[in-house]
């Protein structure tokens, strides 16, 4: 499968299967998009009309070229192999840890349901946070990097226990041959210089919550009552800490909604404002929301997209650029072909911990009772639920099978499509709409830093 | 060649043989929490680089 398209005055052919990718010419763009349907002949008397026979014979000769390289038109080979994955024994490798169902501020589109998951307000205790690391430990077979991250609600409301867990976990370091990565995802409110340093020893990612411009974050960011800016507070706080971890290994993220589909402003704000690793996503809503993402607003999204794209292009020749998570594609050294196949892990590799201990497969399946999982105590008891996320891939996923996108998104987000589609391997159309136009993107700018 | 430039050296089929050890990053763990974003992930497979 051969996926073309224009981007910024770029012709690119995405040769999907091998993951090779190759900036063209005009002449090669039109032979390849006929390469396997009409004969060598026609091709050649039809272009040359446009580009002269010499040139036209080159360029036809150099995608045979690649063809037999193997990288054109080749044919999806992966099944098998995937195949072979399953008599691997089951291990677990992440952890979500619901730090706190609880926050201190009320974001309107909060698919923690204002940070209770529609149940109870709740903190996590030290003990059931230690027995997660225990669970952790013993499942992870012969992985040797483990994953923490603490998630909330808002996790800086109970940093006890968040210090106990990491305190935890350095002492199994040193029993266990384990190494562990935790991270803590933060809307910045309680941000200090004690907790910065702190986090800046303990931690090797963060993500820090701004949505952008300060009347679309706080419109949609707001404290309980309603009254004053959380971007106000947040802002210095997190240039400061971006700064202290030398702009490097940390994220102000953000959600965009219908009411600010321009949301191409809000990142060239953050990156205005200093930053340089930023992420701004679309947010996962029900369609009945009014800020929900609907498919008439895609040719607007896109467009956004494109003139980020652009802009980035531009700045990084300037030598003032930054990272947009949604672009960032590793095209040489990124991720293999089976990590490619099998997307995120969640409900076996990836799991969530929630305050009481309860175990689900990611943390947007919290507080649907039929996907609670086990828990801290007994383990994954629910191995019929385990079985199914483990059988879900690329492959399992009818809508994936003529994407071009496929190896880049790894069949997309399992609680995405089962929101939308009451099935993990369905799929959430708009979603896939935007991954793909994402990666489109993200290939322009690959092939406009080789063109530099 | 003259018409096409390829910008990767590497294809997927190459990443077969020392592939799926488990050890990369979970994507969700990285910045999203709403997508899965599995294509940017580093490889931490000595023997795969």
């Amino acid at each position: 499968m051969v996926h073309q398209f224009k981007n910024n005055g770029f012709n690119i052919a995405m040769d999907v299967n091998s993951g090779a990718i190759h900036v063209v010419d005009d002449p090669v763009y039109e032979i390849i998009s006929r390469y396997e349907a009409d004969s060598k002949e026609d091709i050649i008397n039809d272009l040359s009309k446009e580009y002269g026979l010499e040139e036209t014979k080159e360029a036809y000769d150099e995608v045979t070229l690649l063809k037999e390289d193997g990288k054109l038109f080749t044919k999806d080979i992966y099944m098998p192999y995937l195949k072979s994955f399953d008599s691997r024994p089951i291990v677990v490798k992440a952890l979500c840890m619901h730090i706190a169902h609880d926050c201190n501020l009320v974001c309107k589109y909060c698919f923690a349901g204002k940070g209770e998951y529609n149940g109870e307000r709740e903190m996590m205790s030290p003990e059931v946070g230690k027995k997660a690391l225990d669970f952790l430990v013993a499942n992870s077979g012969n992985r040797k990097h483990l994953e923490v991250d603490f998630f909330g609600g808002e996790p800086t409301m109970n940093m006890d226990t968040v210090k106990q867990i990491v305190e935890y976990g350095r002492q199994l370091e040193k029993t266990t041959d384990k190494i562990f990565r935790f991270t803590l995802t933060t809307n910045g409110l309680l941000l200090n210089d004690e907790l910065e340093e702190y986090i800046n020893k303990e931690m090797s990612n963060v993500v820090l919550s701004i949505d952008g411009r300060k009347e679309v974050n706080d419109f949609m960011r707001p404290f309980r009552g309603g009254n004053g800016s959380s971007y106000d507070i947040i802002l210095p706080k997190y240039k400061k800490l971006a700064e202290s971890r030398n702009q490097e290994n940390y994220y102000v993220r953000g959600t965009f909604t219908h009411n600010n589909i321009d949301f191409s402003k809000d990142v060239l704000h953050l990156a205005d404002e200093g930053f340089k690793q930023i992420s701004v996503e679309p947010v996962v809503a029900e369609p009945s929301e009014d800020y929900a993402i609907r498919e008439e607003d895609l040719p607007a999204i896109f467009e956004e997209y494109d003139k980020l794209a652009c802009e980035m292009s531009k700045r990084k020749k300037e030598g003032r650029g930054f990272n947009f998570f949604h672009f960032m594609i590793d095209i040489d050294g990124g991720p293999c072909v089976a990590k490619r196949l099998q997307g995120c892990g969640s409900g076996c590799e990836y799991l969530s911990v929630t305050p009481n201990g309860d175990l689900y497969p990611c943390h947007q399946f919290v507080g649907n009772e039929d996907m609670k999982m086990g828990d801290v105590d007994t383990g994954v008891t629910n191995t019929a639920l385990r079985s199914e996320f483990r059988k879900s891939n690329v492959y399992s996923k009818p809508a994936c099978q003529d994407c071009f996108a496929k190896f880049y998104c790894s069949g997309g987000c399992a609680a995405n499509a089962f929101n939308y589609s009451g099935d993990i391997n369905g799929n959430y159309k708009i979603g896939c709409e935007m991954q793909k136009k994402r990666v489109e993107c993200a290939l322009m700018l690959k092939a406009a830093e080789a063109m530099m | 060649m003259k018409h096409i430039v390829t910008l990767n050296e590497r294809v997927l089929e190459d990443t077969m043989e020392h592939g799926g050890c488990g050890e990369c990053q979970t994507s969700c763990q990285s910045a999203c929490k709403t997508s899965c974003t599995v294509g940017n992930q580093n490889c931490e497979n000595e023997a795969q680089k």
